[in-house]
């Protein structure tokens, strides 16, 4: 892992900061292995307004920048608002069929894919579900236990209580210092409740959570970078690659940062995650949609 | 949820809140404290009058109508939330507020304008 580590380091250099999940402890017993996977967020296809005047060509130029990479990830995790909410259930198809033929660009073939409140909040995750599969699942990789959590097919945020039960099942077969990623698109805690920013039930998951001592979750949602506690939980929100929010209840409306044509790239971006065995868990390097 | 058990459900509400404000039985209540209605109509997607005026030390009981969705309406420095389902409006009871701005907003989905539907309930002293 050399290389990689180095490439890290450029990557931190060119790209952003480097953000350690601050959980100890060496997972070489549990034979975990390092890897990395790379998260894409919001990247709401169809979106068309001010805050991106270049939402036509975001997407594909994120995409050749994920394939530009020096090394290739395990796997790729699009977080949720994959197409731009309407109201007309056949465009919705259509732009979540044309989202799917551009990331089916991507080199790595193992992608997965979550909902976001604009693609399932209207028709409780019908047309996701008829492109995409489910709207939770889990899965293992290298010794990781990842859960995608749906808190959007509902318009009111809700996991439900049958995923919540299906949650706590699903975990019920790992030791409780199993490392665990959770993905999902909102929040999980009461991040801003006055923006939206925030899952009904989310303490709910989080109760379900908190008996194993590695969970980290990755999320979108709020078009940024966010880290947060909930006890020894990490919560690491990402970028979005339609335009910029302003931080958390920083003014008085949620309405997107503005464009600047002379940085139209500015506050956007993808992220990878490196599980490490030691020092600290996840590496997460916060990368532009293209190279300066 | 029918307007019969919506009127119930307000009913508890306005007694909840009464019992927690101390504000006690209702023989102690005086003219001054009946709330006042004010009608408010949630629409995709904005809430008219997105800013609601009122006095401090005056309850108020917020008749909504929705007309086209099940929206939210949550005003989180209060804890206050509950559904608008279409139809007969929905009774949210408030208490007397101390002077300040208390925001609004809708937190069920709606669509492409959500994000924008919210508002203010200025309290003057």
């Amino acid at each position: 892992m050399i290389d990689r580590r180095r490439f890290l380091q450029l990557a931190a250099v060119v790209g952003g900061a480097v953000f350690a999940s601050a959980l100890p402890g060496s997972l070489r017993a549990a034979g975990y292995e390092e890897f990395f996977f790379v998260q894409l967020s919001d990247t709401h296809w169809g979106y068309s307004g001010p805050a991106n005047p270049e939402a036509d060509t975001t997407l594909r130029k994120a995409v050749a920048s994920v394939n530009a990479l020096e090394i290739q990830p395990d796997f790729i995790v699009f977080a949720g608002d994959l197409t731009h909410t309407t109201d007309d259930s056949a465009e919705r198809r259509r732009r979540m069929t044309e989202f799917r033929g551009i990331v089916g660009g991507l080199k790595v073939r193992d992608v997965r894919f979550m909902p976001g409140e604009h693609d399932a909040s209207l028709d409780s995750g019908a047309a996701y579900k008829e492109l995409f599969g489910e709207t939770h699942y889990s899965f293992d990789h290298k010794g990781v236990h990842f859960v995608a959590i749906d808190n959007v097919s509902d318009p009111g945020a809700n996991v439900g209580e049958a995923q919540l039960q299906w949650l706590k099942a699903d975990l019920a077969k790992l030791q409780k210092s199993a490392p665990i990623v959770v993905l999902t698109h909102r929040p999980l805690f009461d991040l801003a409740p006055a923006w939206d920013w925030a899952t009904r039930d989310g303490a709910k998951v989080i109760d379900i959570l908190m008996p194993y001592a590695n969970v980290t979750v990755f999320y979108g949602h709020i078009h940024q970078e966010h880290h947060h506690q909930t006890g020894h939980i990490a919560h690491h929100s990402a970028k979005s690659l339609i335009f910029p929010l302003p931080a958390p209840l920083s003014q008085p409306k949620r309405t997107p940062l503005a464009w600047d044509p002379a940085q139209p790239n500015k506050g956007l971006g993808f992220r990878e995650i490196e599980a490490e065995v030691n020092e600290a868990r996840y590496k997460i390097a916060e990368l532009q949609v293209t190279k300066a | 949820m029918n307007g019969d058990r919506r009127e119930v459900l307000v009913r508890a509400g306005v007694f909840a809140l009464f019992a927690a404000s101390g504000m006690g039985t209702l023989a102690r209540r005086s003219a001054a404290s009946e709330p006042q209605v004010v009608k408010v109509v949630a629409q995709r997607f904005q809430f008219t009058p997105n800013e609601i005026e009122l006095k401090s030390g005056q309850p108020v009981v917020l008749e909504i109508t929705s007309l086209d969705f099940i929206h939210g309406f949550n005003i989180p420095a209060l804890g206050i939330r509950t559904n608008l389902l279409p139809g007969p409006p929905t009774r949210v009871a408030i208490k007397a507020l101390a002077p300040g701005r208390y925001d609004f907003l809708c937190d069920n989905f709606c669509g492409s304008g959500h994000e924008e539907m919210n508002g203010t309930i200025v309290v003057s002293g």
